[in-house]
Protein backbone atom coordinates (compact mmCIF):
# COMPACT_ATOMS: atom_id res chain seq x y z
CA UNK A 1 0.00 0.00 0.00
CA UNK A 2 1.72 3.40 -1.05
CA UNK A 3 1.83 6.26 1.21
CA UNK A 4 0.26 8.37 -1.83
CA UNK A 5 -2.90 6.36 -1.93
CA UNK A 6 -3.27 6.94 2.14
CA UNK A 7 -2.70 10.78 2.13
CA UNK A 8 -5.60 10.55 -0.69
CA UNK A 9 -7.60 9.10 1.23
CA UNK A 10 -7.02 10.86 4.22
CA UNK A 11 -7.65 14.05 2.40
CA UNK A 12 -10.95 12.95 1.12
CA UNK A 13 -12.31 12.59 3.94
CA UNK A 14 -11.27 15.40 5.25
CA UNK A 15 -12.89 17.13 2.76
CA UNK A 16 -15.53 14.80 2.20
CA UNK A 17 -16.15 15.81 6.24
CA UNK A 18 -15.86 19.61 5.46
CA UNK A 19 -18.13 19.69 2.66
CA UNK A 20 -21.08 18.30 5.13
CA UNK A 21 -20.09 20.59 7.77
CA UNK A 22 -20.38 23.39 5.58
CA UNK A 23 -24.05 21.94 4.11
CA UNK A 24 -25.42 21.98 7.54
CA UNK A 25 -25.64 18.40 6.97
CA UNK A 26 -24.21 17.56 10.22
CA UNK A 27 -26.89 19.07 12.08
CA UNK A 28 -30.05 15.97 12.49
CA UNK A 29 -32.62 18.98 12.44
CA UNK A 30 -32.19 20.27 9.12
CA UNK A 31 -32.53 16.82 7.64
CA UNK A 32 -35.38 16.15 9.19
CA UNK A 33 -36.69 19.48 8.18
CA UNK A 34 -35.94 19.23 4.42
CA UNK A 35 -38.08 15.67 5.19
CA UNK A 36 -40.85 17.69 6.67
CA UNK A 37 -42.35 18.77 3.71
CA UNK A 38 -45.59 19.57 5.47
CA UNK A 39 -44.61 21.50 8.51
CA UNK A 40 -40.82 23.31 8.47
CA UNK A 41 -39.39 22.43 5.67
CA UNK A 42 -36.08 23.58 4.77
CA UNK A 43 -35.15 22.65 1.30
CA UNK A 44 -31.25 22.76 2.31
CA UNK A 45 -30.79 18.98 1.48
CA UNK A 46 -31.86 18.98 -2.47
CA UNK A 47 -29.02 21.80 -2.67
CA UNK A 48 -26.51 20.06 -1.31
CA UNK A 49 -27.07 17.45 -3.20
CA UNK A 50 -27.56 19.27 -6.69
CA UNK A 51 -24.13 20.69 -5.80
CA UNK A 52 -22.87 17.28 -5.14
CA UNK A 53 -23.53 16.20 -8.40
CA UNK A 54 -22.88 19.25 -10.45
CA UNK A 55 -19.00 18.27 -9.48
CA UNK A 56 -19.26 14.37 -9.78
CA UNK A 57 -20.88 14.18 -12.67
CA UNK A 58 -18.92 15.67 -15.37
CA UNK A 59 -16.18 14.37 -13.16
CA UNK A 60 -17.06 11.10 -13.29
CA UNK A 61 -17.42 10.87 -17.02
CA UNK A 62 -13.99 12.75 -17.30
CA UNK A 63 -12.73 9.33 -15.33
CA UNK A 64 -14.46 7.37 -17.42
CA UNK A 65 -12.32 8.50 -20.21
CA UNK A 66 -9.10 7.47 -18.56
CA UNK A 67 -6.83 4.23 -17.92
CA UNK A 68 -7.18 4.07 -14.43
CA UNK A 69 -6.73 6.17 -10.88
CA UNK A 70 -3.54 7.69 -9.63
CA UNK A 71 -2.45 5.68 -6.69
CA UNK A 72 -4.54 1.97 -7.89
CA UNK A 73 -4.45 -0.43 -10.21
CA UNK A 74 -8.30 0.07 -11.83
CA UNK A 75 -11.50 1.91 -11.08
CA UNK A 76 -14.32 -0.25 -9.05
CA UNK A 77 -17.12 0.47 -10.95
CA UNK A 78 -20.37 -0.98 -8.83
CA UNK A 79 -21.74 -3.20 -11.59
CA UNK A 80 -24.86 -4.72 -10.42
CA UNK A 81 -27.92 -3.38 -12.21
CA UNK A 82 -30.71 -5.26 -11.24
CA UNK A 83 -33.42 -3.70 -9.32
CA UNK A 84 -34.09 -6.33 -6.39
CA UNK A 85 -35.53 -6.67 -3.03
CA UNK A 86 -32.99 -6.07 -1.13
CA UNK A 87 -32.08 -2.73 -2.86
CA UNK A 88 -35.50 -1.57 -2.17
CA UNK A 89 -36.09 -3.11 1.04
CA UNK A 90 -32.41 -1.86 2.52
CA UNK A 91 -33.29 1.49 1.06
CA UNK A 92 -36.84 1.70 2.73
CA UNK A 93 -35.26 0.48 5.98
CA UNK A 94 -32.49 3.33 5.59
CA UNK A 95 -34.60 5.92 4.84
CA UNK A 96 -37.05 4.72 7.81
CA UNK A 97 -33.70 4.82 9.87
CA UNK A 98 -32.19 8.61 8.46
CA UNK A 99 -35.78 10.03 9.03
CA UNK A 100 -36.19 8.96 12.35
CA UNK A 101 -32.86 9.87 14.33
CA UNK A 102 -31.86 12.67 11.18
CA UNK A 103 -28.19 11.24 10.81
CA UNK A 104 -26.95 9.41 8.11
CA UNK A 105 -23.42 7.62 8.38
CA UNK A 106 -21.05 10.33 6.79
CA UNK A 107 -22.94 13.41 8.81
CA UNK A 108 -23.05 11.46 12.44
CA UNK A 109 -19.37 10.23 11.49
CA UNK A 110 -18.23 14.04 10.78
CA UNK A 111 -19.68 15.45 13.80
CA UNK A 112 -18.88 12.25 16.52
CA UNK A 113 -16.26 14.29 17.49
CA UNK A 114 -18.09 16.91 18.58
CA UNK A 115 -18.56 14.73 21.85
CA UNK A 116 -22.17 14.76 21.59
CA UNK A 117 -23.92 11.96 23.51
CA UNK A 118 -26.76 11.11 21.14
CA UNK A 119 -23.96 10.97 17.80
CA UNK A 120 -22.05 8.44 20.23
CA UNK A 121 -24.85 6.38 20.75
CA UNK A 122 -26.30 6.79 17.22
CA UNK A 123 -22.59 5.43 15.67
CA UNK A 124 -22.25 2.51 17.98
CA UNK A 125 -26.19 1.23 17.00
CA UNK A 126 -24.95 1.93 12.98
CA UNK A 127 -21.79 0.12 13.32
CA UNK A 128 -23.85 -2.73 15.11
CA UNK A 129 -26.55 -2.71 12.28
CA UNK A 130 -23.75 -3.06 9.55
CA UNK A 131 -22.24 -6.43 11.28
CA UNK A 132 -26.40 -7.50 11.92
CA UNK A 133 -27.01 -6.98 7.91
CA UNK A 134 -23.29 -8.41 6.68
CA UNK A 135 -24.37 -11.78 9.63
CA UNK A 136 -27.71 -11.88 7.76
CA UNK A 137 -26.31 -12.03 4.13
CA UNK B 1 -37.49 22.56 15.31
CA UNK B 2 -36.84 25.36 12.63
CA UNK B 3 -33.51 25.40 10.60
CA UNK B 4 -33.09 28.38 8.26
CA UNK B 5 -32.36 28.00 4.67
CA UNK B 6 -29.03 27.96 3.48
CA UNK B 7 -29.10 28.00 -0.78
CA UNK B 8 -25.03 29.22 -0.73
CA UNK B 9 -23.94 27.51 2.15
CA UNK B 10 -25.74 23.81 1.17
CA UNK B 11 -24.43 24.06 -2.47
CA UNK B 12 -20.64 25.46 -1.49
CA UNK B 13 -20.88 22.43 1.02
CA UNK B 14 -22.72 19.94 -1.27
CA UNK B 15 -19.74 20.90 -4.17
CA UNK B 16 -16.59 19.84 -1.31
CA UNK B 17 -18.50 16.82 -1.31
CA UNK B 18 -18.75 16.23 -5.14
CA UNK B 19 -14.88 17.58 -5.21
CA UNK B 20 -14.62 14.88 -2.49
CA UNK B 21 -16.71 11.93 -4.05
CA UNK B 22 -14.78 12.88 -7.40
CA UNK B 23 -10.83 12.51 -5.83
CA UNK B 24 -11.99 9.16 -4.29
CA UNK B 25 -12.15 7.59 -7.65
CA UNK B 26 -9.43 9.51 -9.07
CA UNK B 27 -7.08 8.81 -6.87
CA UNK B 28 -7.79 4.87 -5.35
CA UNK B 29 -10.47 4.03 -7.31
CA UNK B 30 -13.42 3.80 -5.10
CA UNK B 31 -16.74 5.24 -5.08
CA UNK B 32 -16.85 7.49 -2.06
CA UNK B 33 -19.79 5.87 -0.13
CA UNK B 34 -19.06 5.91 3.64
CA UNK B 35 -21.61 2.96 4.78
CA UNK B 36 -20.02 0.71 2.45
CA UNK B 37 -16.45 2.18 3.06
CA UNK B 38 -16.99 1.66 6.96
CA UNK B 39 -18.92 -1.65 7.27
CA UNK B 40 -16.25 -3.19 5.06
CA UNK B 41 -14.01 -2.57 7.83
CA UNK B 42 -16.09 -4.36 10.42
CA UNK B 43 -16.53 -8.11 11.32
CA UNK B 44 -17.80 -10.85 10.13
CA UNK B 45 -14.98 -11.21 7.02
CA UNK B 46 -13.71 -7.59 6.86
CA UNK B 47 -12.11 -6.56 3.69
CA UNK B 48 -8.24 -6.55 3.82
CA UNK B 49 -7.48 -5.48 0.65
CA UNK B 50 -8.76 -1.58 1.23
CA UNK B 51 -8.89 -1.69 5.03
CA UNK B 52 -5.70 0.79 4.68
CA UNK B 53 -7.38 3.42 2.70
CA UNK B 54 -10.55 2.88 4.40
CA UNK B 55 -9.51 3.70 7.62
CA UNK B 56 -7.63 6.61 6.44
CA UNK B 57 -11.12 7.89 4.92
CA UNK B 58 -12.89 7.69 8.19
CA UNK B 59 -9.77 9.19 10.09
CA UNK B 60 -9.89 12.22 7.14
CA UNK B 61 -14.22 12.09 8.31
CA UNK B 62 -13.94 12.07 11.97
CA UNK B 63 -11.16 14.64 11.80
CA UNK B 64 -13.11 17.50 9.84
CA UNK B 65 -14.68 18.80 12.86
CA UNK B 66 -12.36 19.58 15.20
CA UNK B 67 -9.95 20.81 12.25
CA UNK B 68 -13.20 23.30 11.11
CA UNK B 69 -12.88 24.32 15.39
CA UNK B 70 -9.56 24.93 15.23
CA UNK B 71 -9.08 26.46 12.50
CA UNK B 72 -11.54 28.74 12.68
CA UNK B 73 -13.40 29.02 16.00
CA UNK B 74 -17.14 27.95 14.26
CA UNK B 75 -18.54 25.07 16.35
CA UNK B 76 -20.87 23.04 14.18
CA UNK B 77 -24.54 23.08 15.49
CA UNK B 78 -25.77 19.80 16.39
CA UNK B 79 -29.47 19.39 17.11
CA UNK B 80 -29.61 15.71 18.37
CA UNK B 81 -32.81 14.06 19.83
CA UNK B 82 -32.30 13.68 23.51
CA UNK B 83 -34.26 9.85 23.39
CA UNK B 84 -31.43 7.77 23.71
CA UNK B 85 -33.79 4.74 22.32
CA UNK B 86 -35.04 6.29 19.41
CA UNK B 87 -31.41 7.21 18.45
CA UNK B 88 -30.34 3.73 19.04
CA UNK B 89 -33.40 2.37 17.17
CA UNK B 90 -32.83 4.85 14.23
CA UNK B 91 -28.50 4.11 14.29
CA UNK B 92 -29.83 0.52 13.82
CA UNK B 93 -31.83 1.01 10.45
CA UNK B 94 -29.54 3.36 9.14
CA UNK B 95 -26.75 0.46 9.38
CA UNK B 96 -28.72 -2.64 8.58
CA UNK B 97 -30.51 -0.67 5.44
CA UNK B 98 -27.84 1.05 4.24
CA UNK B 99 -25.94 -2.58 3.97
CA UNK B 100 -28.84 -4.36 2.71
CA UNK B 101 -29.71 -1.72 0.05
CA UNK B 102 -25.77 -1.54 -0.61
CA UNK B 103 -25.59 2.05 0.03
CA UNK B 104 -26.59 5.76 1.86
CA UNK B 105 -27.09 9.10 1.06
CA UNK B 106 -23.19 9.30 -0.32
CA UNK B 107 -22.89 6.29 -2.09
CA UNK B 108 -26.35 6.14 -4.14
CA UNK B 109 -27.63 9.89 -3.96
CA UNK B 110 -24.23 11.51 -4.24
CA UNK B 111 -21.70 8.95 -6.45
CA UNK B 112 -24.76 6.49 -7.92
CA UNK B 113 -26.85 9.45 -9.17
CA UNK B 114 -23.92 10.85 -10.53
CA UNK B 115 -23.36 7.67 -12.78
CA UNK B 116 -26.98 7.85 -14.01
CA UNK B 117 -27.38 4.37 -12.15
CA UNK B 118 -31.02 3.08 -12.10
CA UNK B 119 -30.58 1.09 -9.49
CA UNK B 120 -29.48 4.16 -7.31
CA UNK B 121 -31.81 6.94 -8.30
CA UNK B 122 -34.54 4.05 -7.64
CA UNK B 123 -32.70 3.52 -4.28
CA UNK B 124 -32.68 6.93 -3.35
CA UNK B 125 -36.20 7.66 -4.41
CA UNK B 126 -36.87 5.16 -1.86
CA UNK B 127 -35.09 6.59 1.46
CA UNK B 128 -36.64 9.93 0.59
CA UNK B 129 -39.60 8.79 0.74
CA UNK B 130 -39.81 6.37 3.51
CA UNK B 131 -37.55 9.00 5.17
CA UNK B 132 -40.50 12.02 4.61
CA UNK B 133 -43.22 9.15 6.00
CA UNK B 134 -41.58 8.90 8.83
CA UNK B 135 -41.13 12.46 10.08
CA UNK B 136 -44.35 12.91 8.92
CA UNK B 137 -45.39 10.46 11.31
CA UNK B 138 -43.46 11.46 13.87
CA UNK B 139 -44.07 15.04 13.65
CA UNK B 140 -47.88 15.17 12.71
CA UNK B 141 -49.43 11.76 13.60
CA UNK B 142 -47.71 10.35 16.62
Amino acid sequence: MNIKALAAALLTGLLFGVGLIVSGMTNPAKVQNFLDISGSWDPSLAFVMGGAIAVTLPGYIWLGRRQGPWFASAFQWPTASDLDVRLLGGAAVFGAGWGLGGFCPGPVLASVSLGAVGTMVFVAAMCTGFVLAKLAR
Amino acid sequence: METSFTPIASLVGGALIGLAALLMMASVGRIAGVSGIVSRLLPPRPEMSGMPTGIAFVLGLLLAAPLTVLATGYVPEVNVSSNLSVLVLAGVLVGFGSVLGSGCTSGHGVCGMSRLSVRSIAATLTFMATGVGVVYLMRHVL
